[in-house]
């Protein structure tokens, strides 16, 4: 069990699976360019996140979630 | 394709296609890159667009419209509805085959294109883009070129990386879930706008017909309002409220930057249009019209700069946009945060006294001014917009 860390801290941003239809909100009210978006494929840029939580209050479909715990390292 | 060109486009939307098909009209080498499979595809959009907007830029073909439109329709909180014919005023498009006759028409004019190809980083040299990093089909690879265009969307991650700031306030992005929806018996030619709290609060709420009774819904949210609940959690009480047998045939996220334009969309090397630029009307969130000026600003001014070997000109670029449509879209954004901060009662009493205006006057410059009488400061701004030209 291994937590991410993001910039400050544990990373606590979550993406949930399968869930994301990438429209790109999130990636355009990113502070700190810390999010990486493909055609079909999602991902956080741990070191540059600081868990400002902007991306949850802008995602349409509550893809993303603030979780308390920190996010695990997937194995 | 070739290592190096004049001019780079970064994604293939309508501001892209038409910063390529400008550009290389100029007779300059030009390569836009598009990271999805498909021009066009998927629909992020309300896909609604006013005649002059479209002809400007393509000669009117059926296959890609949805719908002719000649109305708007308002509905305010309580039910109350507002209607203002205006003769032939727009379209609704399909997007998807709009987006790739745009395309094809940079094509025609020159400009080669390549789907599949992710940007990922750009080249940069003394402080200058001299072309872009991308990702085909798991190779990563390098294009040179004099000038990037930017027309990356929503994210806007190729500005940054150029050194622009380019992310967006999260209350000025309106977060949209959308869906095409059968079986919707609405007038085919009128747009219809729902206003409220409970339906779009601070924006608003559209169902724009698409044609046999099909249409696209949607609505965008803040990310104020979206702390504490999202966009598809209105479109889904909507629907249930309205059409909850309607048989839904694509469902859809997207985002609208809702803002002025960028404080500076030029540097050395690089330029930016559309949705990446911050190019969207503020008031209407519609941005396809807006995008392929600025693209088609953008792709001309790159285009000679390339042929007049002077690459400083593209810093024309910001002062070429303000000029046709960045200025008044301030005067729209102010406008934007006027009206929709109205509470459900003032929407309420706004439709009611527009009601008794003659059929005969009602026009959408009256509807402003019976929407801002007491707004005075408001009111100057409309007056701008609507009346001095």
């Amino acid at each position: 069990m291994e937590f991410r860390q993001a910039k400050t801290g544990k990373l606590m941003i979550e993406i949930l699976p399968n869930k994301c239809d990438f429209c790109g909100c999130c990636v355009g009210v990113c502070p700190e360019d810390a999010i990486e978006l493909k055609e079909a494929e999602i991902s956080i840029i741990d070191e540059r996140c600081t868990n400002c939580s902007k991306c949850i209050w802008s995602c349409p479909i509550e893809v993303i979630v603030f979780n308390k715990t920190g996010v695990l390292f997937q194995r | 394709m070739k290592k190096e060109y004049d001019i780079i486009v970064v994604g293939a939307g309508p501001a892209g296609s038409m910063a390529a098909r400008y550009a290389a009209d100029k007779g300059v080498s030009v390569l836009m890159l598009e990271k999805d499979r498909d021009v066009g595809y998927p629909v992020r959009c309300g896909e609604a667009i006013s005649k002059a907007g479209v002809e400007e830029f393509i000669n009117i073909d059926q296959k890609w419209i949805a719908a002719t439109i000649s109305k708007f329709g308002f509905v305010a909180p309580d039910g109350s509805e507002v209607f203002i014919d205006f003769g032939e005023a727009g379209y609704v498009l399909e997007r998807r085959i709009f987006d790739y006759a745009l395309a094809e028409s940079a094509a025609k004019a020159g400009a080669e294109i390549l789907t599949r190809a992710y940007v990922n980083g750009l080249i940069i040299e003394n402080d200058i883009v001299k072309g872009v990093k991308y990702e085909f089909r798991g190779e990563q690879l390098e294009v040179r070129a004099k000038i990037v265009i930017a027309a990356d969307g929503v994210e806007s991650r190729v500005g940054r990386w150029a050194g622009l700031k380019t992310h967006i306030d999260f209350r000025d992005m309106e977060a949209a879930a959308q869906i095409t929806a059968a079986n919707i018996p609405i007038d085919q030619n009128t747009l219809y706008f729902y206003f409220g709290k409970d339906v779009a609060p601070n924006g608003y709420f559209w169902v724009f017909p698409k044609g046999n009774n099909k249409a696209n819904i949607g609505l965008g949210v803040s990310g104020i309002t979206g702390k504490k609940k999202s966009a598809l959690s209105y479109l889904n009480e909507f629907m249930e409220k309205h059409y909850p047998d309607a048989p839904i045939l694509t469902s859809i996220a997207g985002g609208v930057p809702c803002s002025i334009t960028l404080d500076k969309i030029s540097a050395p090397g690089i330029m930016l249009v559309g949705d990446a630029a911050r190019q969207v009307n503020p008031l209407s969130g519609g941005g396809i019209a807006s995008g392929m000026i600025g693209g088609s600003i953008a792709g001309t001014i790159a285009g000679d700069a390339i042929k007049q070997n002077n690459l400083s000109h593209i810093l024309t670029y910001d002062k070429a946009w303000a000029d046709r449509l960045g200025k008044r879209h301030e005067i729209f954004n102010r406008i934007k945060n006027g009206i929709y901060n109205f509470s459900d009662e003032k929407f309420n009493a706004i439709a009611h006294s527009f009601l008794k205006v003659p059929e005969e006057k009602r026009g959408l410059g009256n509807l402003f001014v019976t929407a801002l009488m007491n707004q005075p400061s408001l009111l100057v701004d409309v007056a701008k917009v609507f009346f001095v030209k």
